[in-house]
Formats: structure tokens, C-alpha cells, sequence
């Protein structure tokens, strides 16, 4: 079985694997890294052309805004004849067992066109039903200046996971702080230029 | 021992989860439904057997007070590798077990085989008990994930088959550890008839 231990050859043992270890380890995150990168990017364009509306053609490179102190990554997309069509915001709202990241698509209306988890880390069973389609369906075209974005326990407009109110109250609160960013960014004036244009912030244009 | 027999006994006679009850975090924590059990049993059973044919060649020349952090490394590098290499190729399965994978370095069937058989047999014969411990692990998440998928969800395999929620308690921890514990008392009926 194994050798008599010696202060030098548990030294030179221990060394001696941790090198090949982390050689091995180094070798195989440089040859996946671009991969991995390819993999995460490709997620994050699927997510955005999904979230949007059809007409989407291109999608402009992220860009970010600060909105009551926190900063929020989101793409424009244009149509064919470079029209805005909509916008993909990305909010982390804090549910039962951490941040749920989700891409929240607007037209240029302001409606919600679509709405999709990026990452979420509920309670299998309860609360990561919100990635169905039985949730999450309920708010393609929902009007957050007509109707209220909250749990219908709350008041709002919005069916509750059952026996998951912490995480349906989260995920519609992400998406009101969606609509809100959605209003913030109709009001840099850069993006106006870009024909994305929010009725109710007109007086904002000069 | 036969050859055959090192696989069989990870099924039932050292069966990991209900005879040794090694590996129990892993095993409560994945199986809320059969198929993230399943998919737990599998990428244990990757690195086990990995993990099983490294040590055994190399525990001849590791000293006997520093083999434990050895194979720690060893396991640790085996499951970055199958992470680094799942998140490239493979994202969308990275995306169901993501989760799992970092839990398989504290899995202490792994350690445990390691240290149990690994470092005192031959690499063949180390494969062949990786392979059956593996299998042994597997089946058991399976058939705890799918006990625990019926009751609580209400669903087979991920095929509902009856309408609206099941025993939700049973999705959570207390319904894990209420199941694992009378799956245990049913397998332990039945494999002592047997050696009857």
C-alpha cells in the first residue's frame, strides 16, 4: 500500500499533484472559455429576440442606465427600415431564494411583449413554476399603464403561483421596475432621437 | 469477488443511498423530481469512476498522512473539468444539473470509494466499482426523485398525469427526508428476505 510518510515526500506529493491539477484545469478553461463565452452570448440574443416583438431585426449592442441608483443593462431593437420596435430590459428582483434575472421586453408603446428567467434559484416545485408558461404566459401584452402589476392578493391584475406568493410578488415587482426603467430611458434624450417615444413624456423632449 | 459481482453489489448489497446511506445532502436536496435525480446519479457516476481509476494508480506512491487532501484535489479538478467542459458544449444539460455539479466535490461517495476501495485495488477492478456504485446511486435518486415527483407534483418523469398541485410537502425537505426514510424501511424488507 502506500509509503512510509515523510515531512518531504508529503511536500514534494502534495505539490507535485496540485501542479498537475491546476495545469490540467488551466489547459481546459483556455480551451472552453471561448466556447463557454459563444454559449452564454448566443443564450442572451435568444432571450432577447424572443422577448421582443416579431419585427425585430436587428438588436442594437447593450447599453445601460441608472435609474434611482441602480444601474440596468438593456438592447434597443430595430425593424427592417431601422424603426425602434421594442426594448429588452434585464431586472433582478429578490424572490424566495435569491435574485430572479428576467428579460423583460417592451414595444415601443410601453406594453409588455414577452417576459423570460435568465436565471432563478425558487423552490423546485413552487416557486420555479414562474418559468412556465402557465405563469409567465399571462403577461404577453400587459399594459402596465392600464392595468396593475401586482399580485391580484395585492389588488393588482396578475394570477399568483399557487402557495408562491413570495416569488409572484417578486417577479411582478421586477417587472414593474421593468416599466419604470422602460419610462427612464424614453427620457435620455439620445434615445429620442431614436424615435423611441413615450406619449406620456413629451414635455420631456426639449 | 467476481468481476460481475463488483457491479452488482453497488446495486443492492452496498447499495450507496439505502444500505451505506453515504452522499444523503446531495441526495435530499436533488430529488424533487425523477428526472434531476437521475441526472445527479449520472454526473456522480462520471466523476466516480474517473476519480476510482486516478486514485487507484496513483495511491501506491502518495504517503499515507496526506492521501485524503490528495484526493480532494483529484475529485475537485475531475468535477471543474466536467463543469468547464458541460458549460462549453453542452449548456442546455449544463443548464438543468448547473446546480449539482459543484455538490459532487463534498459527495462523500466519491471520497468514500476512494478511500474504501480505490486506493487498496486494482484500476480494472476500480472502474467496475465505480461503475456499480454509480448505477447503485443513480437508480436510488431516480426512484426517490420519482416517488417524490408523484406525490408532490403530481407528475411522472415530467408527464403530469394528474391535474393541479400533489402533496407540495413532498417537493420540499420534510417530504426528502419522510420518503428517503420509508424507502429505506421497504428496501431493507425486502433485500433481507431475500438473503433468507
Amino acid at each position: 500500500m502506500a509509503v512510509q510518510s515523510s515531512f518531504k515526500n508529503m511536500t514534494i506529493c502534495l505539490l507535485a499533484i496540485c501542479l498537475v491539477c491546476s495545469g490540467l484545469l488551466a489547459g481546459v478553461y483556455a480551451l472552453t472559455a471561448e466556447p463557454i463565452a459563444a454559449a452564454a452570448a448566443a443564450k442572451n440574443e435568444a432571450a432577447i429576440k424572443e422577448v421582443l416583438p416579431e419585427t425585430a431585426v436587428t438588436i442594437e449592442e447593450e447599453r445601460t442606465v441608472d435609474f434611482e441608483g441602480a444601474s440596468y443593462a438593456y438592447n434597443l431593437a430595430y425593424d427592417e427600415q431601422g424603426n425602434t420596435v421594442g426594448c429588452a430590459i434585464n431586472v433582478s428582483p429578490v424572490g424566495f431564494g435569491g435574485p430572479i434575472v428576467i428579460k423583460v421586453g417592451f414595444d415601443v408603446n410601453g406594453v409588455i411583449c414577452n417576459t423570460k428567467v435568465l436565471s432563478q434559484a425558487e423552490t423546485p416545485g413552487l416557486g420555479a413554476k414562474c418559468v412556465e408558461p402557465a405563469f409567465s404566459e399571462q403577461f404577453k401584452g400587459f399594459d402596465p399603464a392600464h392595468k396593475n402589476l401586482a399580485v391580484k392578493k395585492d389588488g393588482g391584475d396578475v394570477d399568483a403561483i399557487t402557495a408562491s406568493t413570495i416569488t409572484s410578488r417578486a417577479y411582478t415587482d421586477g417587472l414593474a421596475l421593468a416599466a419604470k426603467v422602460f419610462q427612464a430611458i424614453g427620457q435620455t434624450p439620445m434615445l429620442l432621437n431614436d424615435t423611441l417615444v413615450i406619449p406620456s413624456e413629451v414635455e420631456e423632449t426639449k | 469477488m467476481g468481476k460481475f459481482q463488483l457491479i452488482t453489489k453497488g446495486l443492492i448489497k452496498e447499495n450507496p443511498t439505502f444500505v451505506l446511506l453515504l452522499g444523503m445532502c446531495p441526495t435530499l436536496a436533488t430529488t424533487t423530481s425523477a428526472i434531476n435525480g437521475m441526472s445527479m446519479g449520472l454526473a456522480t457516476t462520471f466523476v466516480l469512476i474517473l476519480s476510482n481509476i486516478v486514485i487507484s494508480a496513483i495511491a501506491a506512491y502518495i504517503p499515507d498522512k496526506v492521501r485524503i487532501p490528495s484526493y480532494i484535489v483529484v475529485i475537485a479538478t475531475f468535477v471543474t473539468l466536467l463543469q468547464f467542459v458541460m458549460q462549453a458544449y453542452v449548456p442546455d444539460i449544463y443548464e438543468t444539473l448547473g446546480l449539482f455539479i459543484p455538490l459532487i466535490v463534498v459527495n462523500c461517495i466519491v471520497l468514500g470509494r476512494a478511500e474504501a476501495f480505490a486506493n487498496k485495488n486494482s484500476v480494472g477492478d476500480s472502474a467496475l466499482d465505480g461503475i456499480g456504485i454509480g448505477l447503485g446511486f443513480t437508480c436510488s435518486l431516480t426512484v426517490l426523485g420519482l416517488v417524490r415527483e408523484i406525490l408532490g407534483s403530481g407528475s411522472a418523469f415530467g408527464f403530469k398525469f394528474i391535474e393541479g398541485d400533489g402533496i407540495l410537502a413532498f417537493v420540499l425537505a420534510p417530504g426528502a427526508f419522510l420518503a428517503l426514510g420509508y424507502l429505506i424501511v421497504i428496501f431493507r424488507k425486502l433485500t433481507t428476505k431475500k438473503a433468507e
